[in-house]
């Protein structure tokens, strides 16, 4: 039972979080050497995926120096990027596999660690079948070790079961766009954003989550350009915004289908670009009929003349765009969602043209690259879809294996812990996951991690997840290793080698072709480099919808990123996509998407009667493995905080700083108020990159999208009351942080 | 940088704190940040506004300064006060119009934005505009500025009767030339 081997409070007494302020030899001896090093490279965080130079001297990374030439950002970085340097040389480095024991965890050698681990798998795939044995990836992995996972779980395991965290970032953002023009990328570049005449940001905290886009924005309204905002919160990009739309959490399609009502009872659609090039608008025309603005209003919250001025704005502009991030995709109605969005730029023929068309603001770093060559659980390499019998064939003859040795469709990320719980799946790799803190209903996965009977994992720190492993083998930091991403511009991108791992850790990839050998399965993974694989996935790449085959490591550098598909070498890349107004489906149109207004999993009712929802704050990322380890950014936003809006805090006697307890059917968080005039008053706030008592995915349920399986993070049911003693409050009035065991 | 100039824009400002990270990172005072990042009230509003030494034609910080610590080079930038002069009486935290000094104590002296003449002499721009996200603080050619921004920079501020002249620029709406928020100057008066 992979339970976690002593107390949690002895565990971060050995492995951190501990908090590092300086670089290595401290800030006296940090100054420029002689003999440094610049390693142009990407920050390791999220999907805007700065360019950035690193600061290298005597394999250690001692800081960093903005690089102008990107075009991304030219040399601007958010807080994260700034001190993300100081996740190299950190004393909670894990620098040895690591076997757990009964009073903890002790140092192994790879062979012990590697062999039990093959081992282990094995005989549980024995026993009870290959699909009893699961494997988890992450989408801040360089796209090679996506690509090496996903062969890895289906050739070296044989299992269904390979799936990733993009699973639970914006899933459903690429179910809509497939569905709606058979590729799952964004159409435009950034550098479209400016050329815009409208720009509407749904569901997206630019500011704190993608600070980058910020100048886009800002430069799109320096050429005159209008910023509509959709959100629950008035986020910092809203003190720019021209109209702000505070819709109700859950009500986007309402809310979009209302805007499409406007701009179709007004005229402003273009019917020519519909009947020409467009299948399926008949129905979303009839379906907005139904959404006039009085019953948009009553629905969303928003005022209908504002309604109406987003449709006229919106409608009456051939260069308008839409960006959307998690705040509606984070829905159990998240393709619904993400598809009206889609069906309001189509409507008024805003695609494929230079600022003009729909966008996902992408989260992880690899959030596009991780998700196009294998490591979902439906696909194979390139975007190709794993039940297609010529992808299969055509994969399967790359791998040099018969396409009917190919494991079928597995279960999704949630799935698979679902999996676990009723025995079904006995035991897990991991690896660039910390589920425990980033999936939802925190307490549901803590039960399916305890009781594997085997679980390993790959990691650089010792994660909340990681508390729970057997072996636990000591991996690589993105610097340590050479490959591309794909930023959320769809711009592939070169993550340059810096530093070797430290101490006995080994490379990602090493340690993966590694396990492979010990399961007998080597002479599939006959890689001695990650450039090995690279050129291995531009082969089993090409010919599919996300196609590398002309991308070479030479190129990214020379050309600063490609833009796929790149189907040979001589060909520019694609900067936008439709261009042409030829779209990836087999009839060559884009598809409106039938998207009504659906309850979400966790109604209100009279004992949880305000909306709860979830997101970032700008100097942690994701599940803070590594932010809430670097000083600097854990002192700007130390914990977790509700906000609450002050009508709503008077209603319960609370003032800022006062503690709040937050309830949901599953349970209760206690974290300090904000209380702020920038929120909803039926609405709760709480930022998740925390883990145990603060950890607002404590709270959140369980509820999936029916077709993109993503948790719905961003609607719960709550109540909240002032806290009281009992709820995690220790006698001297300090919260109780730490987990019982 | 030759002929480069600072703008800082505060209505641009995120409030993301890049600019405080960024200038610790500077070589000239790595470890200690200088820049001030005020948010306004956060109860009410996620306005913020960065604030850089504006580096004024005639520094106040100077003038009042007893030791004679305080220098301003010939590229116009008002340095930190001089180590072995500096006797940390603060009179330059107290008198300058922006309250941008800072006196730190344990190294009894005064340290501020240097705009990292460090790197503006090599062809670097100063870290914090470098990073800036949304560009509220923003270093370039004022022939880029004028393209890019429709903004009215100015460098011209009225404290009282004071008139104080900076190298730094401000951005304020079309229209306006200088900062003077005394509303006794815009009331009518019969002797006009």
């Amino acid at each position: 039972m992979a339970r976690p081997p002593v107390p949690i409070e002895e565990l971060i007494r050995n492995f951190g979080p501990t908090l590092k302020y300086m670089p290595p030899g401290g800030w006296v001896n940090s100054g420029s050497h002689a003999n440094e090093t610049l390693v142009k490279t990407h920050c390791c965080f999220c999907g805007q995926q700065c360019g950035i130079q690193l600061r290298v001297h005597e394999n250690q990374v001692v800081g960093f120096e903005p690089w102008d030439e990107f075009p991304f950002n030219r040399g601007m970085l958010c807080p994260k990027g700034v001190k993300r340097y100081l996740q190299g040389s950190h004393p909670d480095r894990l620098l040895d596999p690591l076997v757990r024991t009964d009073s903890g965890f002790r140092k192994a050698s790879w062979d012990e660690a590697l062999s039990t681990t093959a081992d282990r798998l094995s005989s549980i795939q024995q026993q009870h079948g290959k699909d009893a044995v699961a494997v988890l990836g992450g989408a801040s992995l360089i796209s090679e070790k996506s690509y090496l996972l996903g062969k890895f779980a289906r050739l070296a395991l044989g299992t269904r079961h390979i799936d990733y965290n993009g699973r639970l970032c914006m899933v459903s953002a690429g179910t809509a766009y497939k569905l709606a023009f058979g590729v799952d990328r964004n159409p435009n570049p950034w550098s479209d954003i400016p050329e815009a005449e409208v720009v509407l940001v749904a569901g997206s905290n630019i500011a704190a989550c993608f600070p980058i886009t910020t100048d886009y924005l800002w430069r799109m309204r320096d050429n005159g350009g209008k910023l509509i905002v959709v959100d629950p919160r008035r986020t910092p990009i809203c003190r720019k915004a021209d109209l702000y739309l505070p819709v109700k959490p859950g009500m986007d399609t309402a809310l979009f289908s209302g805007i499409l009502h406007v701009v179709l009872r007004d005229g402003l659609h273009d019917r020519e670009f519909i009947d020409k090039y467009t299948t399926g608008f008949d129905a979303v025309e009839e379906y907005a009929r139904h959404w006039d603005p009085a019953r948009t209003a009553e629905a969303t919250g928003v005022k209908p003349e504002s309604i109406e001025k987003a449709a006229h704005w919106f409608g009456a502009s051939r260069r308008a765009m839409a960006l959307h991030a998690r705040g509606v995709e984070h829905h159990s109605h998240g393709v619904e969602n993400v598809s009206s969005i889609i069906n309001l730029c189509l409507a008024t023929g805003n695609i494929g043209r230079k600022g003009s068309g729909p966008n996902m603001i992408t989260g992880q770093g690899n959030g596009q690259g991780g998700r196009e060559h294998g490591q979902k659980c439906d696909q194979l390499p390139g975007q190709r879809h794993l039940e297609d019998p010529e992808a299969r064939a055509y994969v399967g003859g790359v791998w040099g294996v018969p396409p009917e040795s190919l494991p079928h469709v597995g279960y999704t990320a949630l799935e698979i812990f679902e999996a676990i719980h009723r025995g079904e799946i006995k035991g897990l790799l991991s690896i660039c996951f910390n589920p425990l803190v980033s999936l939802p209903d925190a307490g549901y996965i803590r039960e399916a991690l305890n009781k594997l009977e085997f679980f390993g994992i790959i990691d650089f720190f010792l994660s909340e997840t990681a508390h729970h492993a057997d072996v636990v083998l000591a991996g690589s930091l993105q610097e340590e290793e050479e490959g591309v991403v794909c930023s959320g511009e769809g711009r592939v991108i070169k993550i340059n080698k810096a530093v070797e791992p430290p101490g006995n850790a080994r490379g990602d990839s090493e340690i993966i072709v590694d396990l492979a050998r010990r399961l007998g399965k080597g002479e599939y993974f006959p890689f001695s480099s990650t450039r090995e694989i690279f050129d291995e996935m531009r082969v089993a790449s090409k010919g599919g919808v996300a196609d590398y085959y002309g991308i070479t490591w030479e190129r990214i550098e020379k050309e600063l990123g490609l833009f796929w598909p790149v189907p040979s070498e001589d060909h520019p890349g694609t900067p936008r996509l439709f261009e042409n107004l030829v779209f990836k489906h087999p009839d060559r149109k884009a598809h409106f998407v039938m998207a009504e207004v659906r309850p979400g999993g966790d109604p209100l009712d009279e004992s949880y009667p305000l909306h709860f929802t979830t997101g970032r704050v700008v100097s942690q990322f994701l599940s803070g493995t590594q932010t809430r380890r670097i000083g600097p950014l854990v002192d700007q936003r130390p914990e977790p905080f509700a906000e609450l809006h002050p009508d709503l805090a008077a209603k319960y006697g609370i003032e800022s700083g006062d503690l709040v307890t937050v309830s949901t059917r599953r349970g209760s968080v206690t974290v300090p108020a904000l209380v702020v005039k920038t929120i909803r008053p039926d609405t709760v706030f709480i930022p998740y990159h925390w883990p145990g008592k603060k950890s607002a995915n404590v709270l959140t349920r369980r509820t999936l999208d029916p077709r993109s399986k993503i948790p719905e993070y961003k609607s719960s049911a709550c109540r909240i009351e002032k806290a009281k003693l009992a709820d995690g409050l220790k006698p001297n009035g300090e919260l109780n942080v730490l987990e019982a065991r | 940088m030759h002929g480069y100039e600072f703008y800082v824009d505060p209505s641009r400002c995120i409030g993301c704190q890049s600019c405080v990270n960024a200038c610790a990172e500077c070589g000239t005072h790595r470890g200690i940040s200088l820049i001030h990042l005020d948010y306004f009230d956060p109860s009410q509003t996620t306005g913020s506004a960065p604030m850089v030494c504006m580096h004024c034609e005639e520094p106040t910080c100077g003038e009042v300064c007893p030791a004679d610590a305080i220098k301003k080079g010939e590229d116009g930038v008002v340095r930190s006060a001089l180590k072995p002069r500096c006797i940390a009486c603060s009179n330059c935290v107290l008198a300058c119009p922006f309250g941008v000094p800072k006196m730190q104590s344990s190294l009894e002296l005064m340290m501020k934005c240097d705009m990292c003449y460090d790197r503006t002499s090599v062809g670097l721009r100063p870290m914090c505009a470098t990073v800036c996200p949304s560009q509220a603080l923003m270093y370039v050619h004022p022939d880029e500025a004028a393209k890019l921004r429709r903004d009215v920079p100015v460098n011209t501020f009225h404290f009282g009767n004071e008139v104080v002249k900076t190298k730094v620029f401000v951005y304020l709406p079309e229209g306006e030339d200088a900062l003077d928020v005394d509303v006794q100057n815009d009331i009518w008066s019969p002797e006009e």
